[in-house]
């Protein structure tokens, strides 16, 4: 009876240990781009802030302003891209500017002043789609988009605490609420068009293309001496459109390359990126570790399926003395 | 086996009437929540999605109804048959603790109405902690419905059907430890994906361990105090030494969970961050010092059998447990700068109408069913 005692409880502690997840020191293998990724590439010194993309993304996306006031509407006429303050459940892209002393020389960290462009990052491996419990967020196997299903989504909320950039944003002002985020404009791609953002950029700021090829131009412009010139793609890198303009001095590195496991959505900046509100952050992602515990603790189930015996017979023996009594 | 019976007892009593009130407006303040949304009545933002609810009503609510947990774990698994009489109370504390947690989540989430989504096999996503933690809690309700049916059977039906019960329970009861095992440890690793926007001195891959420890250590705590509670309200013997024994049981689990918990943020170079003097700090502090008090208090000898200071043990456990919750959950929580969340008075009725419903399902079950042990000569 006691040998049988102890030698259960060894298993029930190897049970519970397990169960609980103890290997949490290493992160799961890094995901992969997938194939044909799409992405977008945002060139900070191209961005002259006229937030023609914010007006496009609402256009395209059928989302109302966020200040569309009773008094805007009046005689059928209707504010159309009035963004919030930061991207919320109406807003899905935001430009926003650094300034810096008398903000007189555009990408100049001293002095000067820059734009940012703000949305989903599209992240290769997304916190939001291994967070989601109801597999709403999934990540496209072929294009890489992550996107929304409003058919499965609970309204947990859990994708917002577990993006790193903060960007599901939830309809907390509505009874039958959804998530909202840039899907990417997927819609349009499936029309063989691109994304409004990119597709009304006057300068080539937002450029659309493929992740590959879009990494492999912001190296190219990384690279190119300041001051030279320099023929910038416009709207997407098959449009065969081009603006000349000169080489700013850029950070040489890419925001998005490495973030979090790296992203489909590309930075490059002269301004330090950290200036630009965005996060220095790890390069293998938070899903990947949380996972990684995970399914370290719940392998083929062995680690419960062992706990739950072990349970039952201690159980089972236990109530039978009860009634023995 | 040991015997249970209805206190019996008038129902409508003052506190009662008080509570009945308490419920009526959280009623009226979700009628609110549900016709105009979570805004509503929330301060809950993009920054901070969760808030009161998540956090007190579902995390340290099913925490403190781990009481049933913890006894269970005691009593059938370990075979220590003699702590029996604690076992019905804090096993119907758990039921309601995680019926009302459920309810609370069905409030919180902003698309209740396919909710049942989380249980359709083609939606499953088996990365998510999130679903690993709804599916434990649903079954766990209603295997908890299930380990306290033979107190309505004994009430209700025939003896036989309550043999009959008796004989399968080990089932339910056996379930009734996996699943809080797998579904309260879940708990912690639920913030992991959160990465840097949780304080280091919360984030880290251990919080699985941390997280069940602490749950067996509110649920004891759990039992200590409502056995006192139910001593005094309904002038009970009290069971202090049965409690005091089991306490060398709690503070062995204390202790591994010290280990752990200051083990982990020493390797880690985090624990300096405790003494940065930002409100970070302090609760960290205050953290810690509601886990040390239980601690000094069931290893002296003497204070473990003062039933005063075992109580203070007891509460002190309970609330230590709940901070290390709101801490990693929202003190420790931060999405960026500008981002500012503290709940709403509607969010703290709602809760406050919950916590006294209930106490209420408590009362009258405990007055009208076989839930206390008979008491015994003393
Ligand atoms: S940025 Fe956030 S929402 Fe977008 S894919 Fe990454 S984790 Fe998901
Ligand atoms: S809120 Fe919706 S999309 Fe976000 S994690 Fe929950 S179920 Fe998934
Ligand atoms: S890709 Fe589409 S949805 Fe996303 S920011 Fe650009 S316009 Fe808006």
């Amino acid at each position: 009876m006691n040998i049988d005692r102890k030698q259960f409880f060894k298993v029930l502690a190897a049970g519970t240990v397990a169960t609980s997840g103890v290997s949490t020191l290493f992160a799961r293998e890094r995901k992969l781009l997938p194939k044909n990724a799409v992405g977008i590439l945002y060139d900070a010194t191209l961005c002259i802030g006229c937030k023609s993309c914010e007006v496009e993304c609402k256009k395209v996306n059928g989302m109302s302003g966020v200040f569309d006031t009773k008094l805007e509407q009046s005689h059928n006429v209707s504010g159309i891209w009035d963004g919030g303050n930061d991207l919320d459940s109406k807003t899905l892209n935001k430009i926003k500017m650094y300034r810096n002393g008398t903000s007189s020389t555009k990408d100049k960290e001293t002095n000067g002043y820059a734009f940012i462009k703000r949305a989903c990052m599209h992240c290769i491996d997304p916190n939001c789609v291994s967070a989601c419990p109801v597999t709403a967020l999934t990540k496209d196997p072929i294009t890489g988009i992550v996107q929304y299903d409003k058919g499965a989504c609970i309204g947990c909320r859990y994708c917002q605490v577990a993006c790193p950039f903060n960007i599901p944003k939830f309809e907390f002002d509505k009874a039958l609420p959804e998530i909202v985020k840039c899907e990417m404009c997927k819609h349009q791609l499936d029309k063989g068009g691109i994304p409004g953002c990119c597709d009304v950029c006057p300068t080539g700021a937002s450029l659309f293309g493929p992740v590959e090829k879009l990494m492999k131009e912001a190296r190219r412009r990384i690279k190119a001496q300041p001051g030279t010139k320099y023929r910038y793609p416009v709207s997407s890198l098959e449009s065969g459109e081009t603006q000349t303009h000169t080489v700013q001095k850029y950070i040489s590195y890419i925001y998005g390359e490495k973030e979090t496991g790296g992203t489909q959505y590309l930075i490059l900046s002269a301004v330090p990126y950290e200036k630009l509100g965005l996060l220095k952050l790890p390069e293998k992602s938070a899903a990947s570790t949380s996972e990684k515990i995970q399914h370290t603790a719940y392998k083929g189930m062995i680690a419960p399926v062992v706990l739950l015996g072990g349970l039952l017979y201690a159980a089972h023996r236990s109530t039978k003395q009860d009634s023995t009594e | 086996m040991s015997n249970y019976k209805p206190i019996g007892g008038k129902l409508l009593t003052k506190p009662f009437i008080v509570m009945m009130a308490l419920a009526g407006i959280a009623g009226i303040l979700l009628l609110q929540r549900f016709l105009f949304g979570l805004g509503a009545v929330t301060n809950l933002s993009d920054g901070y999605p969760w808030g009161l609810w998540i956090v007190y009503d579902v995390l340290t609510g099913t925490t403190i109804a781990c009481g049933g947990y913890a006894m269970a774990l005691l009593v059938y698994v370990l075979n220590k048959g003699k702590y029996h009489p604690l076992v019905r109370a804090a096993l119907m504390t758990s039921m309601f603790g995680y019926t009302l947690a459920g309810i609370s989540i069905f409030i919180d989430v902003g698309r209740y109405w396919q909710i049942y989504n989380i249980l359709l096999p083609k939606y499953v996503n088996l990365n998510s902690i999130m679903f690993e933690v709804a599916f434990c809690v649903t079954t766990y309700i209603l295997v908890l419905w299930m380990e306290f049916t033979p107190v309505f059977l004994e009430k209700w039906a025939t003896p036989k059907a309550k043999a009959k019960m008796e004989k399968i329970i080990f089932i339910f009861i056996a379930f009734g430890v996996l699943l809080p095992t797998m579904h309260q440890s879940s708990l912690g690793t639920l913030m992991v994906i959160a990465g840097d926007k949780l304080a280091a001195l919360w984030q880290t891959g251990w919080l699985p361990i941390t997280f069940l420890l602490s749950a067996l250590v509110i649920g004891f705590g759990m039992v200590i105090f409502e056995s006192y509670y139910s001593s005094v309200a309904f002038k009970r013997p009290l069971e202090t030494h049965l409690l005091s024994k089991m306490s060398k049981f709690i503070g062995g689990v204390l202790v591994l969970y010290i280990i752990f918990r200051y083990g982990d943020l020493i390797w880690r170079g985090a624990l300096k961050d405790a003494f940065a003097g930002d409100v970070n700090g302090w609760m960290f502090i205050i953290e810690t010092i509601l886990f040390i008090i239980p601690l000094i208090i069931l290893f002296k000898e003497k204070l473990r059998n003062n039933a005063q200071y075992l109580f203070w043990a007891g509460v002190s456990m309970v609330l230590a447990g709940a901070i290390l919750r709101f801490n990693t959950y929202l003190v420790g929580f931060s999405p960026g700068p500008g981002w500012h969340y503290f709940p709403s008075v509607s969010e703290i009725l709602i809760t406050l109408g919950i916590i006294s419903a209930e106490i209420m399902a408590y009362l009258v079950f405990v007055k009208k069913l076989p839930v206390l042990p008979v008491i015994e000569h003393n």
